[in-house]
């Protein structure tokens, strides 16, 4: 087993902990810092790839401004604990064997069809590269996004501004 | 070097879980951070693609994909302030007036 493999099998297991502790806990904010987790051992295995822009992009837009917001509503809103509700022994002893199978068959069959892919021996992708096809060949899709936010700011603005009595 | 199969079975694994966070949690907030784990399990399979087939589209989309992210939490964490304001509570099972 090489160092690679022992690295890749860490994260992944840091990683899927993390989604299985997102779904067991019951207070909100367990459940957020479950999702930081995800996303940092993802940026690791990002950077196992060779991707360091992404990676970096992870950690600075997912982990930091997308879970700040989340964690910042969580406060805002005082979310307490998610209130058990009476949850039917059907969707109890029926659900969630479901969701155990419907992970494992996904899992089963992309990694069967996927066995015998191999990766190009390509080095370390350079952030220029990246970049040079970002600002050249997609400069429009990336000039829409900055439209695309721009809308979204809007958006979140006229939502939670508080409705002027009249 | 890391076989390309692994890294899509972890992704299907994420997505999977994702899914299953969606349809059992109650909390509105929760069911949002599972649609960000979802999201987060495709940006690795494109990242691994990318990878796999020696092209960098794969992680120009994962950027599109993570500013369409921040865009929709914006809007959603907007709604849900909203919701929250209105109804006075997270639980998904209370907000059901269009059942009336």
């Amino acid at each position: 087993m090489t160092a690679q493999i022992a690295v890749f099998l860490v994260l992944a297991a840091v990683a899927v902990a993390g989604a299985i502790s997102l779904i067991l806990q019951r207070h909100p904010i367990h459940s957020a810092l479950s999702l930081i987790t995800v996303m940092v051992a993802l940026a690791g295995l990002y950077l196992l790839q060779g991707a360091e822009f992404v990676a970096a992009v992870q950690i600075i837009v997912y982990g930091g401004a997308i879970m700040v917001l989340f964690v910042f509503v969580i406060m805002l809103l005082n979310a307490g604990e998610e209130e058990r509700t009476n949850m039917s022994s059907m969707a109890h002893y029926v659900g969630v064997p479901l969701g155990v199978v419907f992970v494992i068959e996904m899992a089963y069959w992309i990694g069967r069809a996927t066995l015998h892919m191999n990766a190009r021996a390509s080095g370390v992708v350079s952030t220029r590269d990246l970049s040079n096809l970002l600002f050249r060949e997609y400069v429009f899709p990336f000039e829409l996004t900055s439209f695309l936010i721009l809308i979204a700011l809007l958006g979140a603005l006229v939502l939670a501004r508080r409705e002027e009595s009249e | 070097m890391v076989p390309t199969s692994y890294f899509l079975v972890l992704s299907a694994v994420l997505f999977g879980l994702g899914v299953v966070a969606f349809v059992f949690k109650r909390n509105i907030l929760t069911i949002f951070m599972s649609i960000e784990l979802m999201l987060n399990a495709v940006n690795l399979a494109f990242v691994t693609f990318s990878r796999a087939l020696g092209q960098l589209q794969g992680q120009v989309f994962v950027f599109f994909v993570i500013v369409v992210a921040a865009a929709e939490a914006a809007v959603g964490l907007g709604i849900v302030i909203l919701i929250h304001r209105n109804r006075g509570t997270l639980n998904v099972e209370r907000v059901d007036s269009l059942k009336d």
